[in-house]
């Protein structure tokens, strides 16, 4: 029997709505450096954020956009029912010490630099299933503790080649819910998760390839499941593809037959960082969709300059061990649509 | 991928190919004459600076030319960990590539930046494990390629 919240081969329908009522983006000052800088709730100077290591930087960021997330929708972490996190570190251990200042039932989640969106989804389907009230999404990334874990340390001079991307440091909050006294900043309306699509990349200083042909994947597969196509959302918004994914992109959906026209298209690693910020081609990791999406993007939907929107974020669930050993990198990306109350 | 044996099929492969050279021709390449001349320059430079401490350990200090070797080897490991320490050898090292880390300026910053970096981890399993996580294989195959040049050496006086 066909579930009757699906629709098509991969997409869930979530017929209640289910709304975000805050969300909140705490960056880095690198970050607050660039284009962005006046959509963040805080702009946090010090790197370490009054810490000792990276690690617990990342974390109090974590913990910071989740606590001010909380308190702008008008609740108390009593009333917040579940709260998913996720972060790039080893045993996601920014996400799971940011919880445990939280007091809230935690899911920590990994899906990469698609945790935003994977949470969302997963949030989503919790409260339109009336498991949960109020689900909280967190994720976060920081440059140094990525750096030290996935390449070199801080300090090494090394060249880092022009496809390379700049991990963000910073840490994004959504509230997601069904209670009807909160405010509407948009809903949730469709979740199409991804699949794993690995195109045999090996380079873990490109990033936006091993990503794009999943990307590709799944825009195509939610089109086709929902029958809609890019005159139906304001902007499709990808998570971290930044210069070379974005154009691996545009010239798989032309492919496909699908061209994608770039002035309907956001890539959040390419809108958080100016050129002349020395990132090569652009930001990445979870803080950077966060970021983007809790900040700049909200902003737009409490503006009403945006109606509807597909914020479908990237990961390359890569991991220092797989490279090693020579295996390629599996991409993936997920999916969620975002609209305003009319 | 759990079939040891199993290859691509053709249709698999080409599709991969194809892909693979989409990335290359959309992936910027590294500026190659750029980087040519900043590492020539730079590590000309660090070059440079050696002989002067050579030059001065000859005539102002009375060592011999071999003590005066070490001395600007001494001088140039000190003035990167020196430089790494207060975060300003990774910017030379992005700026100039292979012109920062072939001299044995490049040998101090890879010992000194996992120093600093895993310290925080404690003196033991930190500093002491993850001390040599990058000049480490340099150590062991450089110790090796020289042992196996050293008896080709014996074996080929000539």
């Amino acid at each position: 029997m066909m579930s009757p919240n699906r629709i098509g081969q991969s997409t869930i329908l979530l017929p209640s709505r289910p709304r975000i009522a805050a969300s909140a983006a705490i960056a880095g000052k690198k970050e607050g450096e660039g284009p962005l800088s006046s959509d963040f709730d805080a702009i946090i100077e010090d790197d370490l954020f009054g810490e000792e290591t990276w690690e617990k930087a990342e974390s109090r960021f974590q913990f910071a956009a989740a606590d001010a997330c909380i308190r702008k929708a008008g609740l108390t972490g009593k009333q917040v029912d579940i709260a998913l996190g996720g972060d790039l570190l080893n045993q996601i251990m920014a996400s799971a010490m940011a919880a445990r200042e939280l007091h809230i039932p935690f899911l920590g989640l990994y899906g990469a630099c698609s945790t935003m969106a994977e949470s969302l989804c997963i949030a989503s389907m919790l409260v339109d299933g009336g498991y949960a009230r109020n689900a909280l999404c967190t994720v976060s990334s920081h440059y140094c503790s990525a750096e030290r874990q996935y390449r070199f340390p801080l300090e090494y001079g090394c060249q880092r080649p022009p496809t390379a991307q700049w991990t963000v440091t910073g840490a994004g909050s959504a509230l997601v819910s069904s209670d009807d006294t909160l405010p509407t900043l948009c809903r949730c309306t469709h979740a199409t998760i991804g699949r794993i699509v690995d195109m045999a990349v090996k380079d873990a200083n490109n990033m936006g390839a091993a990503m794009a042909p999943a990307a590709a994947d799944t825009l195509a597969r939610h089109f086709a499941d929902t029958g809609r196509g890019y005159a139906d959302y304001d902007l499709i918004i990808t998570g971290d593809l930044g210069q070379v994914g974005h154009d691996v992109l545009l010239t798989l959906m032309q492919e496909r037959g699908l061209p994608l026209d770039a002035a309907r298209y956001m890539d959040c690693g390419l809108a958080i960082f100016d050129k002349e910020q020395d990132v090569h081609a652009g930001g990445s990791g979870c803080g950077c969709s966060a970021v983007v999406l809790n900040g700049h993007i909200m902003r737009r939907f409490r503006e009403r300059t945006l109606h509807r929107i597909l914020f479908m974020a990237t990961g390359a669930l890569l991991s220092p061990t797989s490279s090693q050993q020579g295996g390629t990198i599996p991409g993936i990306a997920h999916a969620i649509v975002l609209e305003a109350d009319a | 991928m759990f079939d040891k044996n199993a290859k691509p099929s053709p249709a698999r492969q080409q599709q991969l190919d194809r892909y693979s050279q989409l990335v290359d021709r959309l992936s910027p390449k590294s500026p190659m004459l750029q980087g040519l001349l900043r590492a020539f320059w730079v590590g000309g430079a660090i070059c440079c600076l050696g002989q002067i401490f050579i030059e001065i350990g000859l005539s102002w200090l009375n060592m011999t030319s071999t003590a005066a070797s070490t001395f600007a080897s001494t001088m140039l490991v000190f003035l990167t960990a020196l430089l790494t320490g207060i975060g300003v050898f990774d910017k030379i090292g992005q700026y100039a590539g292979a012109g920062a880390f072939v001299p044995i300026s490049g040998f101090a910053n890879a010992m000194v930046s996992p120093a600093m970096e895993f310290r925080r981890e404690g003196m033991v399993l930190g500093l002491g494990a993850k001390l040599f996580t990058i000049a480490g294989p340099v150590l062991v195959w450089g110790t090796s390629a020289s042992v196996v040049v050293g008896i080709l050496y014996a074996l080929f006086p000539w």
